[in-house]
């Protein structure tokens, strides 16, 4: 069973990279006036309606009639996206379902169940409790749920034909407006509405400032998600942009580009899985110190 | 229209410059830190990594920018 799935896996990443960056390898001849061989990196970088594999053809996405509401026109249907979102989100019940079985049955955590325990353990004992105390373990779940969704969905795009969900600006707008609403909800639960408005601003300031205090810390609630929304996707985005650009040196050097693009492209690629850790952790961190702040205005 | 290139080429210059710098700062921070107090070794890597980060997210949103200019033109 073991040796078949390695085989498998060599397979898959061979086909990968024939079909991908090796491909002026065998064709150099038509490069420059063939039309589609052009490497269209913003293309491959946004959003479609339809998940490419290549060699293998297009899955396209149904389309549904948009949605009239008042104005706005809304789009509801499926893009590549959503699906490698869904994807994620099934690997991850999968994946968290069998941990929580493994962890439940035996004394000791062993494979996949010592692997999310020392994740789970990490962020309570590393994150959650240094910055909100013990009645941060309440909200624990809720930082599990951001770290393991955006670990998995960053690692996702590295796999072969995948793309990383957070890599559309949308995803990381919807998971950043998760943690405001969440931020506003506990900070006005535990000081009260009108007690959470006002420790916005800090106490003691002289009159003559307290206008402008009250519009920068109002912009601030803003500006604070927007940032996070920002950072997880430009990260994500510029990982994807400088594999592909590095790749695209192949078809301007022709075969010496070989040489530079395969170890500059493997380091950047092995780069993004240490972003990917990287930024799973910044959000999750950073969305603990607002609600921390939000909950003990006086820190 | 090549202006928008120029812009684009010259602006990812500067994000460099300024990323480099700050990341460059802090971690000679860290270091003189570390050598200082080398018990502290742990809580120095982790904030000297998020504070690197931070800067790093400032510096991807110029380069966005950047990649706009140069995609739209």
């Amino acid at each position: 069973m073991k040796v078949k799935f390695k085989y498998i896996l060599f397979f898959i990443s061979i086909i990968w990279l024939f079909s991908s960056g090796f491909k002026p390898l065998f064709c150099s001849e038509n490069i420059s006036d063939e039309d589609n061989q052009k490497l269209d990196i913003v293309e491959k970088v946004v959003d479609h309606d339809y998940v490419d594999f290549y060699f293998l053809g297009k899955l396209y996405m149904p389309k549904f009639h948009p949605v009239q509401i008042g104005n706005i026109k809304i789009d509801f249907s499926p893009t590549k996206s959503l699906f490698m979102m869904v994807l994620v989100s099934i690997i991850l019940i999968v994946v968290l379902k069998r941990a929580a079985y493994i962890n439940t049955h035996n004394k000791v955590p062993r494979g996949i169940g010592n692997f999310v325990e020392t994740i789970i353990v990490f962020i309570r004992d590393e994150v959650v409790r240094p910055i909100m105390g013990d009645e941060g373990i309440k909200m624990l779940p809720f930082f599990l749920t951001l770290f393991f969704f955006i670990l998995f969905s960053n690692l996702f795009g590295l796999i072969p034909f995948m793309a990383q969900p957070t890599k559309n600006i949308n995803v990381t707008s919807g998971l950043a407006m998760i943690t405001f609403f969440t931020v506003q909800i506990s900070g006005i639960r535990k000081n009260g509405f009108i007690g959470y408005f006002r420790s916005l601003v800090p106490k003691g300031i002289p009159i003559f400032i307290l206008p402008i205090m009250v519009i920068v810390e109002f912009i601030g609630l803003f500006t604070k998600p927007f940032a996070l929304l920002m950072r997880l996707f430009a990260n994500i985005t510029a990982g994807s942009i400088i594999v592909l650009s590095l790749i695209g040196l192949i078809f301007i050097l022709s075969y010496a580009g070989i040489l530079i693009a395969v170890p500059f492209s493997l380091f950047i690629y092995l780069l993004e899985i240490l972003v990917a850790i990287l930024q799973a952790y910044i959000f999750t961190m950073l969305s603990c110190i607002f609600i921390s702040i939000a909950i003990h205005p006086e820190h | 229209m090549e202006l928008a290139y120029f812009a684009a080429g010259i602006g990812a210059g500067l994000v460099v410059i300024g990323a480099g710098y700050g990341i460059g700062k802090i971690a000679a921070a860290a270091m003189e830190a570390s050598g200082r107090n080398p018990e502290a070794l742990g809580d120095i890597r982790t904030t000297m990594i998020i504070a690197a980060a931070l800067i790093e997210g400032v510096a991807l949103f110029g380069l966005v920018v950047c990649i706009l200019l140069a995609v739209k033109s």
